[in-house]
């Protein structure tokens, strides 16, 4: 049970055993993902055909290597371009209402608690719908009234940020909450008795040392917003992120440059994560 | 904390929450339930009436796959725990120090790569001409290739993995708490390894049991990915159902009745799990 409790060696062993037989389950796809990248052999899959790098440098069809195939490059772009978006929002919004659930008392301010909770526990791909919906009648509404077009509420990035800010937010404002929390308000009380006015106490005082929080839920949002599949599927237009683009190419049989971009994928997303924890473990202040 | 001073300054924090919360998931919502009790009787012609729901109830496809569904996602998520646990238990209680916080970045680490990622590697693990297939012939398990992908079991393998770090996390957290010298004294009071586990262990982690299912099986019940590319044409998976009638059918009245369906089924087993377990929301999911 624990290492004080005498335990069969049997047992032991079978226990461990476990732990490691999971450990291999836990690698094993990610692992193929890797080793595929590297065959020389335009399906991902066996045999084995060689060792080759033209899946990231290929020019050649049919070997083009990610860093030559232009769909893959253009959507990386787009997943980009929308990451920041969605993490730039979703790190200011989130921000405002740390401070207004740590600092603030209220009327209805457990039921605002839980609505704010509330799009954690919604399916992504009814966030999906539902802001699809909504977006739409919107549209629709203001262009039979106006006679103009509002094309940014049709399917495309706008919705797609939108969709995904929807409920990014919600993780920001936990782990910006969560800091906050522990700060101590008499080091913002003492910079205002020495003469800062309330805006300077918060912007000298309190931001630097919600700093590593804001950073490390910027780096989640990235994150995030960059795998996020369910609610970007409902709301994607003619322009598609990284996402949409791999699973578009993956119904269809692709070659092993989705190896490829998977292998980058996952370095990138680790770094990010280490990141992200790195951040958040910084316990100065 | 305190009393507002400033009026003001609340104000401003509080509209952006406001803003965020009314127009991306209270409207979108009431929106999609009006949408979903509208008939379509012509061009831009509407009536409000169940008919939506009716068309789910009377076409044995439709509830046939959203039972499924169900039934599915609560299998994934019972065999999600019986197999992170002893996991959860090992990193939390037999680890230390270096060790602990490998073993628990080795569990992360997967997750944070896209699950399109993860997919993709069931599918080249599972397929007919993929990795287990050739491994099990060249061993001389099975004489000729065979199709692993394809079927529920694949399903099941990849919705496991998909979610089992959902319920790791909260397990390890949960465990982390409970005291070594509880279960030592239990030892002590002559409990065997199950009494000690059914009796000290298990009550102490019932909150992240609890928050751990509840994630898990509403990740697998509004999954789309892993049951449509490992499950092939024939998944019959609800979100499946939702895409084809919003994106490819183009009816979005149906759609939207089947999108509340699955939120109402979502919301239910939350609702119960809370209930059940007497936690409450933000305990359970606000940390």
């Amino acid at each position: 049970m624990i290492p004080t409790v005498p335990q069969s060696t049997a047992l032991k062993w079978s226990y461990r055993a476990y732990v490691t037989l999971f450990f291999v389950y836990l690698a094993l796809p990610l692992t193929v993902v890797c080793v595929f990248a590297f065959n020389d052999s335009v399906f991902p899959s066996l045999p084995w055909e060689g060792f080759t790098w033209a899946w990231f440098f290929g020019t050649e069809a049919p070997f083009i290597g990610v860093f030559h195939e232009r769909s893959i490059l253009r959507s990386i772009g787009v997943s980009a371009f929308v990451a920041v978006w969605v993490a730039g929002l979703a790190v200011a919004v989130g921000t405002c209402n740390a401070f207004l659930f740590v600092r603030h008392d209220f009327r209805g301010k457990g039921f605002l608690y839980i609505l704010m909770l509330l799009p954690l526990i919604i399916p992504g791909v009814i966030l999906g719908i539902s802001i699809l919906v909504f977006a739409s009648s919107v549209a629709n509404t203001l262009e039979d009234a106006t006679g103009l077009w509002f094309d940014g509420l049709r399917p495309g990035l706008i919705l797609v940020i939108l969709g995904q800010f929807s409920f990014i937010t919600t993780f920001a404002t936990l782990v910006i909450s969560a800091r906050l929390q522990k700060f101590d308000p008499s080091l913002e009380e003492a910079a205002l008795n020495l003469g800062a006015t309330k805006w300077g106490a918060v912007r000298q005082i309190t931001l630097p040392f919600l700093m590593p929080a804001i950073i490390g839920a910027g780096v989640v949002a990235v994150l995030m917003s960059f795998e996020n599949f369910n609610t970007t599927l409902m709301l994607v237009g003619s322009e598609s992120p990284l996402t949409i683009t791999m699973f578009d190419k993956l119904k269809h049989g692709s070659t092993p440059v989705l190896n490829a971009v998977s292998l980058l994928l996952i370095i990138g997303s680790a770094a990010l994560g280490l990141l992200s924890l790195i951040f958040q473990r910084t316990k100065g202040g | 904390m305190g009393s507002d001073r400033s009026k003001l300054g609340f104000y401003l924090l509080l509209a952006p929450l406001l803003l965020w919360l009314v127009t991306l998931i209270i409207l979108p919502h009431i929106g999609l339930f009006a949408v979903s009790i509208s008939e379509k009787v012509g061009v831009r012609e509407y009536e409000t009436g169940l008919g939506n729901y009716a068309v789910f109830f009377n076409e044995p496809l439709y509830w046939r796959t959203f039972a499924r569904t169900a039934f599915m996602s609560i299998s994934t998520t019972v065999l999600t725990l019986l197999l992170g646990f002893p996991i959860a238990y090992y990193i939390a209680k037999l680890t230390r120090g270096r060790t602990k916080t490998t073993l628990f970045l080795m569990c992360l680490i997967p997750f944070w790569v896209s699950e399109l990622v993860r997919t993709f590697g069931w599918m080249i693990l599972l397929r007919e001409t993929g990795v287990l297939s050739n491994f099990l012939q060249y061993t001389g398990v099975i004489g000729g290739p065979v199709e692993f992908l394809y079927n529920d079991g694949a399903i099941m393998v990849g919705l496991v993995y998909t979610s089992i770090l959902f319920m790791i996390v909260p397990l390890v957290t949960t465990l982390d708490s409970l005291d070594d010298s509880l279960i030592e004294a239990g030892y002590d009071l002559g409990g065997s390894g199950f009494s000690i586990l059914r009796e000290i262990v298990i009550p102490h982690a019932m909150p992240g049991i609890v928050s751990g299912c509840i994630v898990v099986f509403m990740l697998s019940l509004g999954n789309y990915l892993t049951p449509i590319l490992l499950g092939g044409k024939d998944s019959l998976w609800f979100t499946g159902l939702i895409y084809t009638q919003f994106i490819t059918r183009f009816n979005w009245e149906l759609g939207s009745a089947f999108g509340f369906l699955l939120l109402a089924l979502s919301s239910a087993v939350v609702f119960l799990g809370l209930k059940l377990s007497r936690q409450s929301l933000s305990n359970t999911m606000g940390r």
